[in-house]
C-alpha cells in the first residue's frame, strides 16, 4: 500500500493544525499509520506555515519527499506557489483563494490559480468569500476543504466523523459537519 | 490498547509520567516548550517553570538528590546556559535519575544558532539518547531515568525539531504501561560525592571515567542500538529522524541505528562495518559519528557528500542515490517572501517607530521582539543571545561614551538574565537607556507564566517581581524609571526624551498585553 501524502499550507493563525489534525485523526480512525510534521515557535508569526500529514500501513519519514504529495491544500492563494517542488503531474490541489497580504507588500501577485490550474487539471479554486456564505461563518471554511479533500482519498465517513467529533469546540460538530458533507458534494 | 497520535514532546511527557517522575523544571524555548506543558497535567508531578535554564537544572539536581527521578526540559542554546552546574553533576551523579532534555533545532526553525549538543554528552561525559519518532521519545524517556540510576550519572535526551513537532502513533496499554513508583529514600549526606572541592571532585573523576567506559561497552548490547541487515552494498549508520529518511528512501538497506549517540558502541560499529562493502554515515550537523568512526580505522562517506548546514531530509538521501525526479512544476508568477513579523497590532510596534524616528542605536533580544528587526521597523542593531541587549549596550557605550545605547528586552527574557545585566550596569556607573517591552506573558514560544506575570505553570497566582522596587534596589533614581502604557505613542516618545536628557542610566517600562494571550485570556473567562 503506497503511502499517501497530504500538504496542508497557510499563513500562521490560519488553523491549519486543527485541519491537519482532522486528516491525521481520520486516518488513525481508519486503522492506518500516521506522521504529521509541522513548525512552531517563530515561524507562527504570521509567516508561511505548513503541515505535512502521510498515512498508509506504515510511515517512515514524517516529513514529504519532493513532488511527492498526492494533494495539497492551500488556505491562500500565494502561498501554493511556494509548494510545487512538492508536486508531480498527478497532484490534486485544492486552493483557497483567500489574499492575505505579506508586511510590506502593496501588489498581490496576480495568474497564480491560472498557472498552476493550466499545468496540473487536477485544481480545483474555491473562493472563500461564496462558502463563507453557504456555511455561514468562515471558520467553517477549513473543514469544507477537508470534505473536498475526502473524495480524493480513500478513509471511511465514520472515521471522519468521529475525528471532526473529537477535534473541533464543543457545541460546533453540527456545523462542522454539515461543512463536511458540503464540501464532500463540492 | 489505546491508539494515541502523539507529538514527540507530548510522548516525552507520557514517558517521563510512567517512568514516575517527580519534578519537572524547565525553561521554555522551542521546540522543548511542550514537554512541560503536558507534565504539568499530571496534578502527581511538581513542575515549574524556572527563571532561566541554569536554574533549573540545579533545582533538578537538588531533587534528584532528594531522591526524585527528575526531568529537566530546554533547547539546546539553554544547555549553553545550563553549561556550569552540568559539567559538575556529572561528576556527582545522582540519587534519583536524572533525565536533562536538550532539543536541538537543525536549520534553525526558531533559533540564533544551530549548534549540536551531541558535543555537551561528549565534553560533559554523559551518555546521550536521541529518539527518532513519539513512540522512541516515549520509551527512551522511560530508559533515560534507568539508565541514570543505573550508572549514576545524568542522562541526556536529545529529541530535534523534526521529533518534538512531529507526530506519530503511541500505543498505550492501561494495564501494563503503569506509571512506576520509585522510592529512592531522602537526601542523604555525601561530602565526597556532593561537595566539589578540588581533592573531592579529582577523586570524582576517576570515577567518571570509568563510568564513561563501563556506559560504552554495555552500548554494544545495550536495546537501542540496532543493526538491520538487508543489502549489504551499503551500510548506513545513522540516529533520530534521519533513520526515518533513511527509510524512506533507501527501504532496502542495512543499518546501524543509534538509540544512545554517547558513548559510541565500538565493538558494534566494527562489526556492522565488516558486515557491509561500504559505510555511509548520516547524520545532521556536526561529522559527530563520522569523526569518531573514522578514528576507528573505518573508512566512511559522510560530509563529503551530506551538508553540516541544515536539516537533511529524505530528499537528501534520494540525491546521494542518484535517483531520478519529474522535474518540478514551475511559473512565472513571482511570490513575494512571507516572513515572520510582529503581529498586526501588537502594542508594542510603537516603541519601534518612536525609536526609528530618532535614530538611536539599538541592542536587541531574543524573543517576539526579536521580530523588530525586520521591516517596516529595522528597529534593533544586534542580537546575541538571552540577556545580550543590556550588556551588549553597555560594551558599545564603553567605546563611544558621547552617545546613549538602548537596549530592548521582554518580560521574560528580563527575569531569565536581564536583571543581571542591570545590576552589571548600575555597579560599573553605565547611562544606558533599557527598555522593558512587558506583555505579560513568554509569547514567543506561546505563552507561558513568567516570574513578572503572577503566575505559575498551574496557573496559581504568584507574587509578581515588582520592577520599581527590583531598579530602585540597585540604584535607579525615581527620575529615571518610567512606566508607559505601550498604546499611547506620545508618552513613549516624551518619556525617551525625558530618559535620555538625564544622561543616567534609565529603565523604560512599558506595559501592553500580547494581543494573542490577551485574546486566549477572554476565551477562557
Amino acid at each position: 500500500m503506497k503511502v499517501t501524502n497530504i500538504l496542508i499550507v497557510g499563513v500562521g493563525g490560519q488553523g491549519t493544525i486543527l485541519a491537519s489534525n482532522v486528516v491525521s485523526y481520520a486516518a488513525m480512525n481508519a486503522g492506518l499509520d500516521v506522521k504529521k510534521s509541522e513548525i512552531h515557535g517563530m515561524s507562527q508569526r504570521g509567516g508561511s506555515v505548513f503541515s505535512h500529514v502521510r498515512f498508509g500501513k506504515t510511515v517512515s519519514s514524517p516529513v514529504i519527499p519532493l513532488g511527492e504529495v498526492d494533494v495539497l491544500i492551500s488556505l491562500e492563494e500565494m502561498e501554493t506557489a511556494r509548494w510545487l517542488d512538492y508536486l508531480n503531474k498527478d497532484s490534486k490541489v485544492i486552493i483557497l483563494t483567500n489574499r492575505i497580504f505579506p508586511a510590506n507588500v502593496t501588489v498581490y501577485p496576480e495568474g497564480i490559480v491560472s498557472e498552476i490550474s493550466a499545468k496540473l487539471t487536477n485544481t480545483i479554486a474555491i473562493d472563500p468569500k461564496k462558502y463563507t456564505e453557504k456555511l455561514g461563518n468562515e471558520k467553517f471554511l477549513n473543514i469544507f476543504l477537508l470534505g473536498v479533500l475526502s473524495k480524493f482519498i480513500q478513509i471511511p465517513d465514520d472515521c471522519w466523523n468521529k475525528a471532526i467529533k473529537s477535534l473541533v469546540p464543543e457545541g460546533t460538530f453540527d456545523k462542522n459537519l454539515e461543512a463536511f458533507n458540503a464540501g464532500k458534494n463540492y | 490498547m489505546e491508539t494515541l497520535l502523539l507529538s514527540g514532546n507530548e510522548a516525552i511527557a507520557l514517558g517521563a509520567y510512567e517512568a514516575g517522575v517527580k519534578v519537572g523544571v524547565g525553561y521554555p524555548g522551542t521546540p522543548s516548550t511542550e514537554i512541560l506543558e503536558n507534565l504539568k497535567e499530571h496534578k502527581d508531578v511538581y513542575t515549574e517553570w524556572s527563571v532561566n535554564e541554569k536554574v533549573a537544572l540545579e533545582v533538578g539536581i537538588g531533587a534528584s538528590l532528594g531522591g526524585a527521578r527528575t526531568l529537566v526540559t530546554m533547547k539546546h542554546v539553554g544547555v549553553n546556559v545550563a553549561a556550569d552546574p552540568l559539567f559538575t553533576v556529572s561528576y556527582m551523579g545522582v540519587k534519583g535519575g536524572l533525565v536533562i532534555i536538550s532539543a536541538d533545532d537543525p536549520f534553525m526553525h526558531s533559533s540564533q544558532n544551530e549548534q549540536d549538543n551531541r558535543n555537551y554528552a561528549y565534553a560533559a561525559k554523559i551518555p546521550m539518547l536521541e529518539p527518532s519518532d513519539s513512540e522512541e521519545a516515549r520509551s527512551f524517556t522511560k530508559l533515560a531515568f534507568e539508565l541514570s540510576e543505573k550508572y549514576d550519572t545524568p542522562v541526556f535526551l536529545r529529541p530535534t525539531t523534526r521529533v518534538c513537532h512531529a507526530y506519530s502513533i503511541v500505543n498505550v496499554d492501561k494495564n501494563k504501561d503503569k506509571r512506576v513508583e520509585i522510592d529512592k529514600g531522602r537526601f542523604e549526606r555525601n561530602l565526597k560525592k556532593y561537595v566539589m572541592i578540588p581533592a573531592y571532585a579529582r577523586a570524582r573523576h576517576f570515577i567518571v571515567e570509568d563510568r564513561e567506559n563501563l556506559i560504552k561497552e554495555d552500548a554494544n548490547t545495550l536495546s537501542i542500538n540496532k543493526t538491520e541487515y538487508n543489502n549489504t552494498d551499503v551500510g548506513y549508520i545513522t540516529s533520530g529522524i534521519s533513520y526515518h529518511y533513511v527509510k524512506e528512501a533507501a527501504p532496502d538497506a542495512s543499518i546501524l541505528k543509534l538509540g544512545m549517540v554517547y558513548p559510541l558502541p565500538e565493538k558494534l560499529i566494527k562489526e556492522f562495518c565488516s558486515k557491509v562493502k561500504k559505510v555511509v554515515i548520516v547524520e545532521e550537523l556536526e561529522p559527530f559519528f563520522e569523526t569518531r568512526i573514522k578514528a576507528m580505522g573505518i573508512s566512511v562517506t559522510g560530509k563529503n557528500v551530506f551538508p553540516i548546514t541544515g536539516e537533511l531530509s529524505p530528499d537528501s538521501i534520494s540525491n546521494f542515490l542518484g535517483k531520478q525526479k519529474e522535474t518540478p512544476l514551475t511559473i512565472n508568477s513571482k511570490v513575494p517572501p512571507r516572513p515572520p513579523a510582529l503581529c498586526k497590532g501588537c502594542p508594542h510596534s510603537f516603541v519601534y517607530e518612536t525609536l526609528g524616528k530618532m535614530n538611536i542605536t539599538v541592542a536587541g533580544d531574543i524573543g517576539c521582539y526579536t521580530l523588530g528587526v525586520l521591516p517596516p521597523y529595522n528597529g534593533i542593531d544586534t542580537c546575541v543571545d538571552m540577556g545580550g541587549s543590556i550588556t551588549v549596550a553597555q560594551g558599545l557605550e564603553l567605546t563611544d561614551p558621547s552617545k546613549t545605547y538602548a537596549a530592548i528586552i521582554g518580560d521574560s527574557t528580563f527575569a531569565h538574565s536581564g536583571i543581571t545585566g542591570l545590576v552589571n550596569a548600575a555597579y560599573n556607573g553605565r547611562k544606558n537607556l533599557i527598555i522593558i517591552l512587558d506583555n505579560g506573558t513568554t509569547a514567543m514560544t506561546g505563552m507561558q507564566p513568567n516570574p513578572f506575570s503572577g503566575e505559575t505553570i498551574q496557573s496559581l497566582p504568584a507574587e509578581p517581581v515588582n520592577y520599581y522596587h527590583l531598579c530602585k534596589a540597585v540604584g535607579i533614581s525615581d527620575e529615571n524609571f518610567i512606566e508607559v502604557n505601550a498604546y499611547k505613542p506620545a508618552e513613549i516618545e516624551s518619556a525617551i526624551k525625558k530618559l535620555l536628557a538625564t544622561k543616567k542610566l534609565s529603565v523604560l517600562l512599558v506595559k501592553g498585553l500580547c494581543i494573542i494571550y490577551n485574546k486566549k485570556k477572554s476565551k477562557k473567562q
